[in-house]
Protein backbone atom coordinates (compact mmCIF):
# COMPACT_ATOMS: atom_id res chain seq x y z
CA UNK A 1 0.00 0.00 0.00
CA UNK A 2 2.73 2.78 1.39
CA UNK A 3 4.66 1.27 -2.31
CA UNK A 4 1.81 2.59 -4.29
CA UNK A 5 0.84 5.38 -2.68
CA UNK A 6 4.55 7.10 -3.21
CA UNK A 7 4.58 6.03 -6.94
CA UNK A 8 0.89 7.70 -6.91
CA UNK A 9 2.05 10.14 -5.16
CA UNK A 10 5.32 10.87 -7.72
CA UNK A 11 2.93 11.04 -10.35
CA UNK A 12 0.50 13.41 -8.95
CA UNK A 13 2.64 15.49 -8.24
CA UNK A 14 3.54 17.67 -10.92
CA UNK A 15 0.02 18.12 -12.15
CA UNK A 16 -1.01 18.84 -8.86
CA UNK A 17 1.86 21.69 -8.53
CA UNK A 18 0.94 23.03 -11.78
CA UNK A 19 -2.44 23.47 -10.88
CA UNK A 20 -1.62 25.02 -7.88
CA UNK A 21 0.55 27.92 -9.67
CA UNK A 22 -2.18 28.31 -12.62
CA UNK A 23 -4.56 28.48 -9.97
CA UNK A 24 -2.80 31.67 -7.82
CA UNK A 25 -1.42 33.31 -11.22
CA UNK A 26 -5.67 33.47 -11.77
CA UNK A 27 -6.37 34.64 -8.48
CA UNK A 28 -9.41 37.43 -9.14
CA UNK A 29 -10.77 36.62 -12.12
CA UNK A 30 -14.16 35.39 -12.37
CA UNK A 31 -15.11 32.16 -12.61
CA UNK A 32 -11.93 30.47 -12.05
CA UNK A 33 -13.12 28.10 -10.01
CA UNK A 34 -15.86 26.76 -12.78
CA UNK A 35 -12.75 27.02 -15.05
CA UNK A 36 -10.45 25.18 -13.36
CA UNK A 37 -12.59 22.70 -12.50
CA UNK A 38 -13.12 21.52 -15.76
CA UNK A 39 -10.05 21.63 -16.82
CA UNK A 40 -9.71 19.07 -13.96
CA UNK A 41 -12.33 17.42 -15.16
CA UNK A 42 -11.87 17.27 -18.96
CA UNK A 43 -7.72 16.05 -17.98
CA UNK A 44 -8.72 13.28 -16.21
CA UNK A 45 -11.84 11.53 -18.39
CA UNK A 46 -8.80 12.65 -20.97
CA UNK A 47 -6.63 10.11 -18.96
CA UNK A 48 -8.80 7.26 -18.47
CA UNK A 49 -9.77 7.12 -22.32
CA UNK A 50 -5.58 7.22 -22.59
CA UNK A 51 -4.89 4.71 -20.46
CA UNK A 52 -7.48 2.59 -22.02
CA UNK A 53 -5.92 2.94 -25.27
CA UNK A 54 -2.69 2.65 -23.64
CA UNK A 55 -2.13 -0.76 -24.87
CA UNK A 56 -3.09 0.37 -28.33
CA UNK A 57 -0.84 3.25 -28.93
CA UNK A 58 2.70 1.86 -27.26
CA UNK A 59 2.49 -0.35 -30.31
CA UNK A 60 1.82 2.23 -32.93
CA UNK A 61 5.16 3.68 -34.98
CA UNK A 62 6.82 0.99 -34.62
CA UNK A 63 6.93 1.24 -30.58
CA UNK A 64 7.23 5.14 -30.53
CA UNK A 65 3.28 5.59 -30.35
CA UNK A 66 3.47 6.54 -26.57
CA UNK A 67 6.23 9.10 -26.79
CA UNK A 68 4.56 10.62 -29.94
CA UNK A 69 1.23 11.22 -28.27
CA UNK A 70 3.50 12.99 -25.38
CA UNK A 71 5.42 15.25 -27.10
CA UNK A 72 1.62 16.06 -28.85
CA UNK A 73 0.44 16.56 -25.79
CA UNK A 74 3.53 18.81 -24.26
CA UNK A 75 4.24 20.58 -27.46
CA UNK A 76 0.36 21.89 -27.36
CA UNK A 77 0.81 22.61 -23.77
CA UNK A 78 3.86 24.52 -24.91
CA UNK A 79 2.28 26.80 -27.39
CA UNK A 80 -0.20 27.58 -25.05
CA UNK A 81 1.71 28.85 -22.00
CA UNK A 82 4.27 30.51 -24.99
CA UNK A 83 0.90 32.33 -25.78
CA UNK A 84 -0.45 33.17 -22.26
CA UNK A 85 3.09 34.68 -21.11
CA UNK A 86 3.50 36.62 -23.90
CA UNK A 87 0.08 38.10 -24.88
CA UNK A 88 -2.54 37.20 -22.09
CA UNK A 89 -0.04 38.11 -19.00
CA UNK A 90 1.21 41.48 -20.20
CA UNK A 91 -2.73 42.49 -20.57
CA UNK A 92 -3.35 41.04 -16.96
CA UNK A 93 -0.38 43.28 -15.53
CA UNK A 94 -0.93 46.05 -17.75
CA UNK A 95 -4.76 46.21 -16.37
CA UNK A 96 -3.29 45.74 -12.57
CA UNK A 97 -1.18 48.75 -13.16
CA UNK A 98 -4.26 50.63 -14.79
CA UNK A 99 -6.16 49.78 -11.57
CA UNK A 100 -3.84 50.96 -9.55
CA UNK A 101 -3.14 54.27 -10.90
CA UNK A 102 -6.81 54.81 -10.99
CA UNK A 103 -7.07 53.78 -7.54
CA UNK A 104 -9.68 51.05 -7.86
CA UNK A 105 -9.49 47.53 -6.71
CA UNK A 106 -8.24 45.10 -9.45
CA UNK A 107 -10.10 42.31 -10.88
CA UNK A 108 -8.45 40.42 -13.79
CA UNK A 109 -12.27 40.60 -15.20
CA UNK A 110 -14.37 38.10 -17.52
CA UNK A 111 -12.10 36.85 -19.92
CA UNK A 112 -12.22 32.83 -19.30
CA UNK A 113 -8.19 32.14 -19.51
CA UNK A 114 -8.91 29.53 -21.89
CA UNK A 115 -5.14 28.62 -22.59
CA UNK A 116 -4.21 28.03 -18.78
CA UNK A 117 -7.39 26.29 -18.46
CA UNK A 118 -5.84 23.69 -21.59
CA UNK A 119 -2.85 23.62 -20.11
CA UNK A 120 -4.52 22.30 -16.88
CA UNK A 121 -6.46 19.42 -18.67
CA UNK A 122 -3.00 18.80 -20.31
CA UNK A 123 -1.19 18.25 -17.04
CA UNK A 124 -3.80 16.29 -15.74
CA UNK A 125 -4.53 14.35 -18.93
CA UNK A 126 -0.44 12.95 -19.39
CA UNK A 127 0.36 12.32 -15.38
CA UNK A 128 -3.03 11.20 -14.78
CA UNK A 129 -2.91 8.12 -17.94
CA UNK A 130 -0.12 6.90 -16.35
CA UNK A 131 -1.55 6.76 -12.97
CA UNK A 132 -4.49 5.36 -14.08
CA UNK A 133 -2.86 2.71 -15.84
CA UNK A 134 -0.68 2.06 -13.24
CA UNK A 135 -3.89 1.17 -10.35
CA UNK A 136 -5.69 -0.44 -13.16
CA UNK A 137 -2.77 -2.62 -13.21
CA UNK A 138 -2.91 -3.82 -9.92
CA UNK A 139 -5.87 -2.88 -8.48
CA UNK A 140 -7.27 -6.24 -10.58
CA UNK A 141 -4.37 -8.43 -8.96
CA UNK A 142 -3.65 -9.39 -5.24
CA UNK A 143 -4.73 -6.74 -2.98
CA UNK A 144 -7.15 -4.38 -4.69
CA UNK A 145 -8.03 -3.00 -1.46
CA UNK A 146 -4.44 -1.97 -0.81
CA UNK A 147 -3.69 -0.99 -3.91
CA UNK A 148 -6.71 1.80 -4.14
CA UNK A 149 -6.25 2.63 -0.76
CA UNK A 150 -2.68 3.38 -1.83
CA UNK A 151 -3.93 5.25 -4.70
CA UNK A 152 -6.11 7.74 -2.83
CA UNK A 153 -3.94 8.21 -0.13
CA UNK A 154 -1.16 8.86 -2.90
CA UNK A 155 -3.50 11.66 -5.04
CA UNK A 156 -4.36 13.09 -1.84
CA UNK A 157 -0.49 14.21 -0.85
CA UNK A 158 -0.09 15.56 -4.43
CA UNK A 159 -3.17 17.72 -3.71
CA UNK A 160 -2.24 18.77 -0.68
CA UNK A 161 1.36 20.17 -1.76
CA UNK A 162 -0.51 21.38 -4.52
CA UNK A 163 -2.74 23.62 -2.23
CA UNK A 164 0.45 24.25 -0.11
CA UNK A 165 2.07 26.00 -2.81
CA UNK A 166 -1.24 28.35 -3.95
CA UNK A 167 -1.79 29.27 -0.13
CA UNK A 168 1.66 30.24 0.23
CA UNK A 169 1.35 31.83 -3.60
CA UNK A 170 -1.48 33.49 -2.27
CA UNK A 171 0.33 35.29 0.62
CA UNK A 172 2.39 37.24 -1.84
CA UNK A 173 1.13 40.61 -2.10
CA UNK A 174 -1.12 41.18 -5.23
CA UNK A 175 1.86 43.88 -6.25
CA UNK A 176 3.96 41.40 -6.85
CA UNK A 177 1.78 38.60 -7.71
CA UNK A 178 2.09 39.14 -11.45
CA UNK A 179 6.05 39.07 -11.52
CA UNK A 180 6.26 35.93 -8.79
CA UNK A 181 3.54 33.61 -10.83
CA UNK A 182 4.59 34.86 -14.35
CA UNK A 183 8.23 33.73 -13.18
CA UNK A 184 6.86 30.73 -12.46
CA UNK A 185 4.84 29.95 -15.64
CA UNK A 186 7.87 30.97 -17.52
CA UNK A 187 10.02 28.11 -15.58
CA UNK A 188 7.15 25.57 -16.38
CA UNK A 189 7.22 26.28 -19.94
CA UNK A 190 10.73 26.08 -19.73
CA UNK A 191 10.65 22.50 -18.06
CA UNK A 192 7.67 21.67 -20.70
CA UNK A 193 10.18 22.20 -23.37
CA UNK A 194 12.71 20.17 -22.12
CA UNK A 195 10.30 17.27 -21.79
CA UNK A 196 9.55 17.93 -25.17
CA UNK A 197 13.19 17.07 -26.07
CA UNK A 198 13.49 13.91 -24.24
CA UNK A 199 10.25 12.66 -25.43
CA UNK A 200 11.33 13.39 -29.16
CA UNK A 201 14.85 12.13 -28.30
CA UNK A 202 13.41 8.61 -26.97
CA UNK A 203 11.20 7.96 -29.77
CA UNK A 204 14.29 8.52 -32.23
CA UNK A 205 12.55 11.70 -34.03
CA UNK A 206 15.63 13.92 -32.88
CA UNK A 207 18.67 12.66 -33.52
CA UNK A 208 21.08 14.99 -32.25
CA UNK A 209 22.94 16.43 -28.62
CA UNK A 210 21.71 13.41 -27.03
CA UNK A 211 24.14 13.09 -24.46
CA UNK A 212 24.04 14.52 -21.09
CA UNK A 213 26.47 17.65 -20.73
CA UNK A 214 26.74 17.30 -17.15
CA UNK A 215 25.51 15.24 -14.17
CA UNK A 216 25.04 16.79 -11.02
CA UNK A 217 23.60 13.76 -9.29
CA UNK A 218 26.24 14.05 -6.81
CA UNK A 219 24.98 17.20 -5.56
CA UNK A 220 21.29 16.84 -6.11
CA UNK A 221 19.86 13.17 -7.10
CA UNK A 222 16.57 13.92 -9.16
CA UNK A 223 14.78 10.95 -7.30
CA UNK A 224 15.98 12.69 -3.80
CA UNK A 225 12.84 14.85 -2.63
CA UNK A 226 14.11 18.27 -3.04
CA UNK A 227 15.38 16.98 -6.49
CA UNK A 228 11.53 15.87 -7.14
CA UNK A 229 9.95 18.59 -6.58
CA UNK A 230 13.05 20.84 -8.31
CA UNK A 231 12.42 18.94 -11.36
CA UNK A 232 8.34 19.49 -11.10
CA UNK A 233 8.78 23.38 -10.47
CA UNK A 234 11.79 24.73 -12.91
CA UNK A 235 12.36 21.17 -14.53
CA UNK A 236 15.61 20.33 -12.44
CA UNK A 237 17.80 17.38 -14.40
CA UNK A 238 20.91 16.24 -13.30
CA UNK A 239 21.72 15.01 -16.50
CA UNK A 240 20.54 17.04 -18.93
CA UNK A 241 21.11 16.41 -22.79
CA UNK A 242 21.79 18.91 -25.04
CA UNK A 243 18.98 18.86 -26.88
CA UNK A 244 17.35 19.77 -23.38
CA UNK A 245 19.10 22.37 -22.67
CA UNK A 246 18.70 24.15 -25.98
CA UNK A 247 14.62 23.58 -25.92
CA UNK A 248 15.05 24.81 -22.39
CA UNK A 249 17.17 27.98 -22.96
CA UNK A 250 14.74 28.69 -26.13
CA UNK A 251 11.40 28.73 -24.84
CA UNK A 252 12.79 31.17 -22.10
CA UNK A 253 14.36 33.10 -24.33
CA UNK A 254 10.95 32.86 -27.30
CA UNK A 255 8.87 33.83 -24.22
CA UNK A 256 11.09 36.95 -22.63
CA UNK A 257 11.71 38.53 -26.15
CA UNK A 258 8.05 38.04 -27.05
CA UNK A 259 6.84 39.16 -23.87
CA UNK A 260 8.92 42.68 -24.07
CA UNK A 261 8.02 43.05 -27.13
CA UNK A 262 4.52 43.25 -26.96
CA UNK A 263 4.69 45.40 -23.66
CA UNK A 264 6.66 47.96 -26.06
CA UNK A 265 3.99 47.37 -29.20
CA UNK A 266 1.91 48.04 -26.52
CA UNK A 267 3.49 50.79 -25.41
CA UNK A 268 3.28 52.48 -28.57
CA UNK A 269 -0.16 51.77 -29.50
CA UNK A 270 -0.71 53.84 -26.27
CA UNK A 271 1.38 56.84 -26.81
CA UNK A 272 0.20 57.06 -30.22
CA UNK A 273 -3.50 57.40 -29.59
CA UNK A 274 -2.93 59.91 -26.66
CA UNK A 275 -0.70 61.78 -28.97
CA UNK A 276 -4.10 62.07 -31.49
CA UNK A 277 -6.20 62.56 -28.75
CA UNK A 278 -4.38 65.62 -28.45
CA UNK A 279 -4.10 67.04 -31.99
CA UNK A 280 -7.93 65.95 -31.64
CA UNK A 281 -8.42 68.20 -29.22
CA UNK B 1 -1.75 18.55 -58.35
CA UNK B 2 1.86 19.72 -58.72
CA UNK B 3 2.55 20.18 -55.08
CA UNK B 4 0.53 17.19 -53.95
CA UNK B 5 2.91 15.33 -56.30
CA UNK B 6 6.32 16.68 -54.69
CA UNK B 7 5.15 16.47 -51.35
CA UNK B 8 4.16 12.51 -51.74
CA UNK B 9 7.82 12.18 -53.30
CA UNK B 10 9.23 14.44 -50.02
CA UNK B 11 7.02 11.85 -48.08
CA UNK B 12 8.23 8.78 -49.72
CA UNK B 13 12.05 9.91 -50.26
CA UNK B 14 11.56 10.58 -45.80
CA UNK B 15 10.47 7.92 -45.14
CA UNK B 16 12.91 5.40 -47.09
CA UNK B 17 15.62 7.30 -45.80
CA UNK B 18 14.09 7.32 -42.50
CA UNK B 19 13.79 3.47 -42.73
CA UNK B 20 17.15 2.93 -44.11
CA UNK B 21 18.55 4.72 -40.81
CA UNK B 22 16.50 2.68 -39.08
CA UNK B 23 17.61 -0.51 -40.44
CA UNK B 24 21.20 0.53 -39.54
CA UNK B 25 20.68 1.07 -36.07
CA UNK B 26 21.47 -2.19 -33.75
CA UNK B 27 17.98 -3.91 -32.10
CA UNK B 28 18.78 -5.17 -28.49
CA UNK B 29 15.76 -6.95 -26.77
CA UNK B 30 14.48 -6.68 -22.96
CA UNK B 31 11.86 -8.69 -21.71
CA UNK B 32 10.09 -8.00 -18.15
CA UNK B 33 9.28 -11.12 -16.54
CA UNK B 34 8.34 -11.65 -13.20
CA UNK B 35 9.01 -7.91 -12.25
CA UNK B 36 12.44 -8.67 -13.67
CA UNK B 37 14.49 -7.92 -16.42
CA UNK B 38 16.11 -10.08 -18.51
CA UNK B 39 18.81 -9.99 -19.49
CA UNK B 40 19.50 -8.01 -16.92
CA UNK B 41 22.66 -7.18 -18.16
CA UNK B 42 22.80 -5.48 -22.31
CA UNK B 43 25.29 -4.94 -24.30
CA UNK B 44 25.29 -2.70 -26.55
CA UNK B 45 27.70 -0.58 -28.84
CA UNK B 46 29.35 2.44 -27.85
CA UNK B 47 29.09 5.54 -29.62
CA UNK B 48 25.82 5.12 -31.83
CA UNK B 49 22.05 5.17 -31.51
CA UNK B 50 20.99 1.65 -29.93
CA UNK B 51 16.82 0.68 -30.29
CA UNK B 52 16.11 -1.04 -27.51
CA UNK B 53 12.50 -3.20 -27.43
CA UNK B 54 11.04 -3.50 -24.22
CA UNK B 55 8.45 -6.55 -24.22
CA UNK B 56 6.68 -6.92 -21.19
CA UNK B 57 5.32 -10.33 -20.62
CA UNK B 58 3.58 -9.67 -16.98
CA UNK B 59 0.07 -8.93 -16.54
CA UNK B 60 0.95 -5.66 -15.08
CA UNK B 61 2.44 -2.18 -16.30
CA UNK B 62 5.75 -1.78 -15.70
CA UNK B 63 7.84 1.74 -16.23
CA UNK B 64 11.10 1.59 -17.63
CA UNK B 65 13.05 3.84 -16.07
CA UNK B 66 16.97 5.24 -15.92
CA UNK B 67 18.09 8.31 -14.92
CA UNK B 68 21.81 7.40 -16.18
CA UNK B 69 20.07 6.92 -19.64
CA UNK B 70 17.82 9.58 -19.14
CA UNK B 71 14.85 7.33 -20.21
CA UNK B 72 11.16 6.89 -19.14
CA UNK B 73 8.77 4.71 -20.12
CA UNK B 74 5.73 2.62 -19.35
CA UNK B 75 5.67 -0.53 -20.72
CA UNK B 76 1.54 -1.91 -20.86
CA UNK B 77 1.12 -5.64 -20.32
CA UNK B 78 2.01 -7.82 -22.39
CA UNK B 79 3.12 -4.46 -24.86
CA UNK B 80 6.49 -4.30 -26.89
CA UNK B 81 7.95 -0.73 -27.20
CA UNK B 82 10.90 0.87 -28.66
CA UNK B 83 12.85 3.36 -26.64
CA UNK B 84 15.99 4.58 -29.07
CA UNK B 85 18.96 5.30 -26.39
CA UNK B 86 22.45 6.58 -26.72
CA UNK B 87 25.03 7.44 -28.44
CA UNK B 88 26.56 6.25 -25.17
CA UNK B 89 30.14 6.60 -24.61
CA UNK B 90 31.80 3.16 -22.62
CA UNK B 91 30.33 2.28 -19.18
CA UNK B 92 27.82 1.18 -17.24
CA UNK B 93 24.23 2.68 -17.15
CA UNK B 94 21.73 1.20 -14.79
CA UNK B 95 17.81 0.97 -15.14
CA UNK B 96 14.57 -0.06 -12.84
CA UNK B 97 11.00 -0.80 -13.16
CA UNK B 98 10.14 1.82 -11.23
CA UNK B 99 6.61 -0.25 -10.00
CA UNK B 100 8.89 -2.79 -8.65
CA UNK B 101 12.57 -1.31 -7.97
CA UNK B 102 13.16 -4.32 -5.68
CA UNK B 103 13.58 -6.58 -8.42
CA UNK B 104 13.21 -5.25 -11.38
CA UNK B 105 16.84 -3.53 -12.15
CA UNK B 106 19.63 -4.02 -14.95
CA UNK B 107 22.21 -2.18 -16.60
CA UNK B 108 23.59 -1.50 -19.86
CA UNK B 109 26.79 -2.25 -20.45
CA UNK B 110 28.18 0.15 -23.75
CA UNK B 111 31.37 -1.06 -24.79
Amino acid sequence: MLGTAIIVFRETLEAALFVGIIAAATRGLAGRSRWLTAGVLAGSAGALALAAGAEHISALADGVGQDLVNAGILAVALAMLTWHCVWVSNRGAQAAAEARALGSSFTQGQRAPWALMIVVALSVLREGAETVLFVAGYATGSGPVGTVAGAIIGVLCGVALGALIYLGLSRVPMKRMFAVTNTMILLLAASIASQLARALSQAGVINVWGQPLWDTSPLLRIDSPVGTMAHALVGYEAQPTGLQLTFYALAVLVIVSGARWMRKAQAGQRTDSARRAIVRA
Amino acid sequence: MNLFRSLAFALFSFSVLAGGSLAAEPEVLLVIKNHKFEPAELKVPAGQRVKLVVHNQDGTPEEFESHDLNREKIVPPGAKVTIFIGPLKPGRYGFVGEYHEASAKGVVVAE
